[in-house]
């Protein structure tokens, strides 16, 4: 190829006006000199190609476990009690298995499965239909996995809301300070007019730390990375049978359900 | 133009002080749900939109119905609308200017409402519908002040507004696809996850909205010196019945293919919206009452004798805009929600102060229509005298 | 001129409402605020000095604090590295607030000279402070 020098001269001086053109451009764009190189993780945070949960259905025994690991997230994160299904904040509860897995139940199935709770929780989907219909990108997946809500930026449009498909997701219908039986110093609590729901503990595994659940739940919860092989939840996926919570719909669930037998219930 | 509406007689000011003292009534209110936050109404946890996000919706079909007087006018010379375009468009005025309210009352954090457009979102139809009907809202303002202040100076309408007048006769449809696009796609709602959902929103859209107008148009005959014509209003009633037949077709498909599919999730809602599921039946009075309103109304309509007859042609009108705000204002938006994504039954009902908030935009909506009409009647009386 | 009468009015009741500001706070001038930097925590300290330099931070620290939310909330970092190469966890509620526990003397000094109401305190929880 032979390049003519005036070719030449006009080639570099389109380029060099580009590339003035945008440099200028990122400085208007850039409002204060506050870089983001700047930061970084904590060493010790934990990582993953994709975090996901299994719930050992098994290891719940009595109702003293399910309070357990309940009571441990919504202390740490300021979920408050209203003592009412209307205002009600829950980012993790139970409910039977025929609500649970709508459909799945039969007439017949063991007794005590039929009434035994199931912990239930946001699934973080694959591909969440909140994350798909948010105008704001207030809710949003981050490339770990996790379903990530920023209360910072939600506008209270409870798009998200009519969007799930399992429920997971609370909206502050009122001032939940009043409504938190004690506060935890470290964690904020929300205004009225945002939504949250379950985070998979984000802040606790910046600190390297599991999610509050897991941590309490005597190895009924299991976390871990789903693209590890050798992770907590893969060899728990191999070595049982899971269902996940209305995968026929698409969303490709993070949660993972060992339902175990009637010797189990 | 806008001094037309600064004098009027007495009844035009008493009108205008009553719905400004009931958007004021509605002011106090929503205040009060500002500092209290959305607890104050009757959504929940489970029913996450309610009386507001209904009234939104079938207030986009009202806006987006100024098409079917522009459409026939514009693109088939029907000379008969000529006269009284203005008060589809007009119409769609006021009405997108609701719709944007019941969004903003509706809304958890209003004063956020920017990062919509700080952070904009193409894969949210929200974002869509904020950008369709602000553009709707923002043509018709344009189109319909053009024409009627050329027609107030007595000379022919300027040419560039023609191709805005065909864009927005392809964007009507398009604000009511785009509404019924947010409820559409969302898995694990069954009862709007339907393919013919835009099309039943259309088909009620085009009915209701001509129904008021009908109305409106009677109104404006009795009460003024225009008169909007009786070729008009009737081409408006048969706009009606054809679309409420449609409308009423549409609603028959669902029920079929809910019932003989007989998938319990589609299933569901019906129930609870018929007849009730365990005792719970709040709407089921509600929602009989918008099926027997169809009926009259459709009697009436397609009866040639009645629609003919004015009066009851204004009686049909209002069957079909009850019955179709019922339909759509109540029952789809909420029954949406119930049962729960659990499968558990919560009811909905809108309490005192959201009742009075929704009544208080309509006020502010009747009171901008007023204050629309009030001009356009103006110019209009000019010409006859 | 016609209708005289009610123009003169008319401009009289706006003048005195667009100089209502001036005559309401005639005589009220508001003292220069002091934000206190008194608290435990900063006492014990052998530098006094803040993550970074007390000018910028004075000018910019509603800047740095909106970057900070979206660093650790959107992009799930944690860590601060301040222009003298120091590591700081990215908190209000837990870095911030462990120096300035003094609210009311620090914040509010200066905020409500200003009439500003930053909304962080809706949920971020305020250092427990005895009412002064």
């Amino acid at each position: 190829m032979s390049l003519s020098r005036r070719d030449f001269l006009k080639l570099a001086g389109i380029t060099t006006l580009s590339t003035l053109g945008s440099v200028s451009a990122v400085n208007l764009l850039r409002r204060d000199n506050i870089e983001a190189s700047q930061v970084s993780p904590r060493p010790e945070a934990l990582k993953a190609k994709r975090w996901a949960m299994v719930v050992d259905m098994r290891k719940f025994k009595t109702p003293e476990d399910y309070k357990r690991v309940i009571d441990a997230c919504h202390s740490a994160h300021n979920v408050p009690d209203f003592g009412n299904p209307k205002d009600e904040v829950k980012w993790i509860w139970t409910d039977t298995f025929e609500h649970a897995f709508p459909g799945q139940e039969s007439k017949y199935m063991p007794e005590g499965l039929k009434d035994k709770p199931l912990l239930l929780l946001c699934n973080h989907c694959d591909n969440p239909p909140c994350v798909r219909v948010c105008p704001t990108k207030a809710t949003f997946k981050r490339s770990d996995g996790i379903v990530m809500q920023d209360m910072h930026r939600c506008i209270g449009c409870r798009f998200c809301m009519a969007a799930c498909p399992y429920g997971a997701r609370s909206f502050n219908w009122r001032d939940p300070r009043p409504y938190i039986r004690v506060e935890n110093k470290e964690y904020p609590t929300r205004t009225i007019g945002v939504v949250e729901k379950c985070t998979f503990c984000t802040e606790r595994i910046a600190k390297g730390l599991q999610p509050a659940c897991v941590e309490e739940s005597n190895g009924a919860l299991l976390f871990g990375d789903l693209e590890d092989p050798d992770s907590e939840v893969r060899k728990a996926l191999r070595t049982n049978f899971t269902i996940r919570r209305k995968s026929e719909l698409g969303t490709g669930p993070g949660v993972y359900y060992i339902i175990g037998g009637s010797e189990n219930a | 133009m806008l001094e037309k509406a600064l004098t009027g007689s007495r009844r035009y000011w008493t009108w205008i002080f009553l719905l400004l003292g009931i958007s004021g009534i509605g002011l106090i209110f929503y205040l009060k749900q500002l500092s209290y936050g959305l607890g104050i109404t009757g959504m929940s946890r489970d029913v996450s939109w309610g009386f507001y996000i209904g009234q939104f919706t079938f207030l986009v079909g009202v806006a987006a119905s100024a098409v079917m007087l522009v459409l026939p006018y514009y693109l088939h010379n029907y000379k008969v609308f000529g006269r009284i375009t203005i008060l589809g468009e007009f119409l769609a005025v006021a009405s997108v200017t609701m719709c944007l309210l019941f969004i903003f009352v509706d809304m958890g954090q209003p004063m956020r409402i920017f990062n919509v457009l700080l952070h904009p979102t193409p894969n949210s139809i929200m974002f869509w519908d904020a950008v369709v009907l602000s553009g709707y809202l923002l043509l018709n303002i344009i189109v319909g002040w053009t024409v009627l202040g050329a027609e107030h100076k007595d000379v022919p309408p300027p040419g560039w507004v023609r191709p805005l007048i065909y864009l927005s006769i392809a964007w009507a449809p398009s604000i009511h696809t785009v509404t019924a696009f947010l409820y559409s796609g969302l898995p694990g709602r069954h009862f709007w996850l339907s393919a013919i959902m835009a099309a039943r929103f259309l088909a009620s859209a085009f009915s209701s909205g001509p129904s008021l107008l009908i109305i409106l148009a009677l109104i404006i005959r009795k009460f003024t010196r225009f008169d909007p014509g009786r070729e008009a209003i009737q081409a408006l009633g048969k706009i009606v019945t054809y679309f409420m037949i449609t409308n009423v077709f549409f609603l028959g498909l669902e029920f079929f293919t809910a019932f003989y599919s007989n998938i319990p999730g589609h299933v569901y809602t019906f129930q609870y919206l018929y007849s009730g599921i365990e005792g719970h039946g709040k709407l089921v009075p509600m929602m009989w009452a918008s099926n027997v309103l169809a009926l009259i109304a459709l009697i009436l309509l397609i009866n040639p004798k009645t629609r003919r007859n004015e009066k009851t042609l204004s009686i049909a009108a209002a069957a079909v805009f009850l019955s179709l705000w019922i339909d759509k204002g109540f029952g789809l938006i909420v029954g949406g929600f119930i049962p729960n994504p659990f499968e558990r039954i919560t009811e909905y009902w809108p309490t005192m102060p959201e009742t009075l908030i929704t009544l208080g935009v309509w006020a502010a909506g009747l009171l901008m229509l007023t204050v629309l009409y009030k001009i356009a009647v103006a110019v209009k009386e000019e010409e006859t005298t | 001129m016609y209708d005289g009468g009610k123009i003169i009015l008319g401009l009289i009741i706006f003048v005195a409402f667009v100089t209502f500001p001036f005559y309401n706070n005639i005589g009220k001038a508001s003292k220069t605020p002091e934000p206190k930097l008194d608290t435990p925590a900063i006492q014990q300290m052998k530098e006094r000095k803040c993550i970074e330099p007390k000018g910028f931070m004075r000018a910019e620290h509603m800047k740095l604090l909106n970057r900070w939310r979206d660093w650790v909330v959107r992009d799930g970092n944690s860590i601060y590295v301040a222009s003298d190469g120091k590591r700081y966890a990215m908190s209000l509620q837990n870095t911030c607030m462990n120096c300035h526990s003094n609210k009311k003397k620090f914040c509010d000094e200066c905020h409500n000279y200003v009439a500003v109401k930053p909304y962080c305190w809706d949920c971020h929880i305020a250092p427990k402070e005895s009412e002064t």
